[in-house]
C-alpha cells in the first residue's frame, strides 16, 4: 500500500501530538503509581526545574554549545580542506586516510582521559575530543562528493581547457556540496555528543562547567529533576542543531538538488 | 551539405584500453569542412571512443589524427548523449561555461550567451535551472553550450537517443538548419539508421568492435533537410541501403521497419503495413 502524502502542517502536528501523548502517559504513570521524583520525575516537574534552575543550567548550556560550535566549525573547515587535499593527490589520500579512519574508530571515552591529561587547558581538550568525533563524516562525505563528479562534465572541463583550480571551483566543489552538507548534518549531532562525553570524562566544576557536569553533579546530589532538565536541554540543543543544518541544506540546495526538492513537495 | 576539403583526417587510428579492449582498429576517415557526417554502428563499436579521440579527450594507441586547420582543433563543441548540465547553475551559466573557462568576462560573454540561447529556441529560459526544463529543452541547452564558442567542428554523441520521437524530430530539423546556416562541420554519432540518413550528407557505417569503417554512403537530399524529406522515396531508399550496409557490417540480417522512428526492435518490411515514409 502506498504511503499517503502529508501536508506541511501535518509534518509538525503529527510528531507534536505523539510527543504530547507520550508526555501525558509519562505524567499519568508517575502520578498514578506515586513514583517519587528521585526515582522518576514527571515531565511537568522537569519543565518546572528547567525554569527554576535556569540560572544554573543556562550558563552550562552555553558552555556545552560553545564547545560543540567550535568543534563543529573546526570539523567543517578542516574536513573540507583535508578532503580537497586528499582528492588532489592519490598519494596524500593513501598516506593519510587510514589515520583518519583510526581516529574515527577509536572510542572517545578511551582516549579522552589522555587528551585531558596532555592538554592542560580544559576547554581546548574538550574541543579536541568533540572534533575527533565530528570531523570524520565531513571528511569522508566530502571526499566521496569530490570524487563522484559526472565524468562527462569532467571531460567537458578538460575539453575547454579548464585549469585544476577552475575544475575544483566550478565543478568539483559544487558537485560535492550535497555530500558536504550531508556530512555536516551528521557532524553537528556528533560534535554535541563528543562535547558531552568529553565533559563527562573531564568532570570539571566551577563556572566553566557544561551540562554534562550538571548531570553528574545532580546525580551525586540526587537532584534527579535537575538531571532530567539538563538531559532535556542537551536533547533540545541537538534538535536545534539538526534543524539549523537542515535549513542551511535547504537554503543551499533547494533550487537544484533532488533531495531538497522532494523535501519541499 | 557539400563537403569541402578535409578538416580532420584519421589515419590508421587504433585504440586499445588498459583493460585490453580494442575499441578501434586501424580506422581511417576524412571529414570534410562543412560536412554533416553520420557515424552509424552497433552499440559498443567504438563510435564514442572515436569522438573522444577527435576531441583530444583520449589518445590513440596507434595511428594519427591530422587537422588541416589547426584552429579547428581548438574550436570544438561537444554534445554528449546526456545533456551533461551543471544542475546547480542556471541555463545562462551552463551555456556560459566554455567562455568563462576561457577567461571571458561576464559582460563580454552575455551577448554570446543570449545569442546561443536564442539559436536553440530557449529565449526566456536563461534564468531557469536544468531541473525546471524538459529532456528536450535540456538537450537544447547542451547544444547552446557547444555553440557558444562558435565552434568550427561540432561533435555529437547520440545526443537525441534518450528523447521522445516528436522532440527528436524537431531537434534533428533544428540541427540540420543550424548546421547549414553556420556552415558547421558536424560529426554525429547514432545507432539509428533513420536518424543517420535524415541528418547526414554522408553515412559512415562502422563494424562491430573493434570498430573500423565498413561502408560509406552519400545521401542526396534537400539542404538543409526539411520534414518532407522523411517521407520521400529518396529517403526510404537511402534507409534501405544503409540498413543493408549495416547488416553486412554486422554480418547478421537487420530488418527495417517502414517507420522513420529511428527506434530499435524493427520488424520485416512489408508493403502492406502502410506505415512507411513513402
Amino acid at each position: 500500500m502506498a504511503r499517503s502524502e502529508m501536508s506541511g502542517s501535518g509534518r509538525v502536528v503529527a510528531p507534536v501530538l505523539i510527543g504530547m501523548l507520550a508526555l501525558g502517559v509519562w505524567e499519568g504513570i508517575v502520578r498514578v503509581e506515586g513514583i517519587p521524583p528521585y526515582i522518576l520525575p514527571g515531565p511537568l516537574l522537569v519543565a518546572r526545574t528547567v525554569i527554576t534552575d535556569w540560572s544554573t543550567l543556562f550558563p552550562s548550556l552555553l558552555v556545552t554549545l560553545a564547545i560543540t560550535g567550535a568543534a563543529f566549525l573546526v570539523s567543517a573547515v578542516l574536513g573540507l580542506l583535508l578532503a580537497v587535499l586528499f582528492t588532489q593527490s592519490t598519494w596524500i589520500e593513501r598516506a593519510f586516510f587510514p589515520y583518519a579512519v583510526i581516529l574515527q574508530v577509536t572510542p572517545l571515552v578511551a582516549i579522552a582521559p589522555l587528551i585531558i591529561l596532555w592538554v592542560k587547558w580544559i576547554p581546548l581538550a574538550l574541543l579536541i575530543c568533540a572534533w575527533l568525533v565530528a570531523f570524520f563524516p565531513v571528511l569522508s562525505n566530502t571526499v566521496l562528493g569530490l570524487t563522484s563528479t559526472d565524468r562527462n562534465l569532467v571531460d567537458l572541463f578538460r575539453l575547454y581547457g579548464a585549469t585544476r583550480w577552475q575544475a575544483l571551483r566550478y565543478l568539483r566543489l559544487p558537485a560535492a556540496l550535497p555530500f558536504f552538507l550531508g556530512g555536516l548534518r551528521i557532524s553537528g549531532g556528533l560534535a554535541l555528543i563528543g562535547a558531552v562525553v568529553a565533559e563527562f570524562v573531564a568532570g570539571t566544576g566551577g563556572a566553566q562547567s557544561g551540562l554534562a557536569f550538571r548531570i553528574l553533579e545532580a546525580g551525586y546530589q540526587l537532584q534527579i529533576p535537575r538531571m532530567f532538565a539538563a538531559v532535556f536541554l542537551i536533547s533540545a540543543a541537538g534538535v536545534l542543531i539538526f534543524v539549523l543544518l537542515q535549513g542551511l541544506s535547504r537554503l543551499a540546495l533547494g533550487r537544484w538538488h533532488e533531495s531538497e526538492i522532494e523535501a519541499e513537495s | 551539405m557539400t563537403a569541402g576539403p578535409p578538416v580532420v583526417a584519421l589515419r590508421e587510428v587504433s585504440k586499445r584500453y588498459p583493460s585490453g579492449t580494442i575499441a578501434l582498429d586501424r580506422l581511417s576517415l576524412d571529414v570534410g569542412a562543412g560536412e554533416l557526417l553520420s557515424l552509424l554502428g552497433p552499440s559498443g563499436c567504438g563510435k564514442s571512443t572515436l569522438l573522444r579521440l577527435i576531441a583530444g579527450l583520449l589518445e590513440p594507441s596507434a595511428g594519427r589524427i591530422e587537422w588541416t586547420d589547426p584552429a579547428a582543433r581548438h574550436r570544438l563543441g561537444f554534445v554528449f548523449q546526456e545533456p551533461t548540465l551543471m544542475p546547480w547553475a542556471r541555463v545562462a551559466d551552463n551555456v556560459r561555461l566554455p567562455l568563462m573557462l576561457g577567461g571571458m568576462s561576464r559582460a563580454e560573454s552575455d551577448p554570446r550567451v543570449d545569442e546561443a540561447i536564442a539559436h536553440v529556441g530557449l529565449d526566456g529560459f536563461a534564468r531557469a535551472y536544468p531541473r525546471e526544463l524538459s529532456g528536450g529543452m535540456r538537450m537544447r541547452v547542451s547544444i547552446a553550450r557547444a555553440l557558444v564558442t562558435r565552434p568550427l567542428v561540432l561533435l555529437m554523441d547520440e545526443p537525441f537517443a534518450a528523447l521522445d520521437e516528436i522532440t527528436r524530430f524537431r531537434l534533428e530539423s533544428d540541427l540540420a538548419e543550424l548546421q547549414h546556416r553556420r556552415g558547421l562541420t558536424v560529426i554525429f554519432v547514432t545507432h539509428s539508421v533513420f536518424e543517420s540518413v535524415y541528418l547526414g550528407s554522408r553515412v559512415v557505417v562502422l563494424s562491430p568492435r573493434p570498430g573500423r569503417v565498413a561502408a560509406s554512403r552519400r545521401v542526396e537530399g534537400p539542404t538543409p533537410r526539411v520534414e518532407a524529406f522523411r517521407t520521400s522515396a529518396a529517403y526510404l531508399e537511402a534507409c534501405r541501403e544503409v540498413s543493408a550496409l549495416l547488416a553486412a557490417a554486422t554480418e547478421r540480417p537487420v530488418t527495417l521497419a517502414l517507420s522513420p522512428s529511428g527506434g530499435e526492435g524493427s520488424v520485416p518490411p512489408s508493403p502492406s503495413r502502410g506505415r512507411g515514409p513513402g
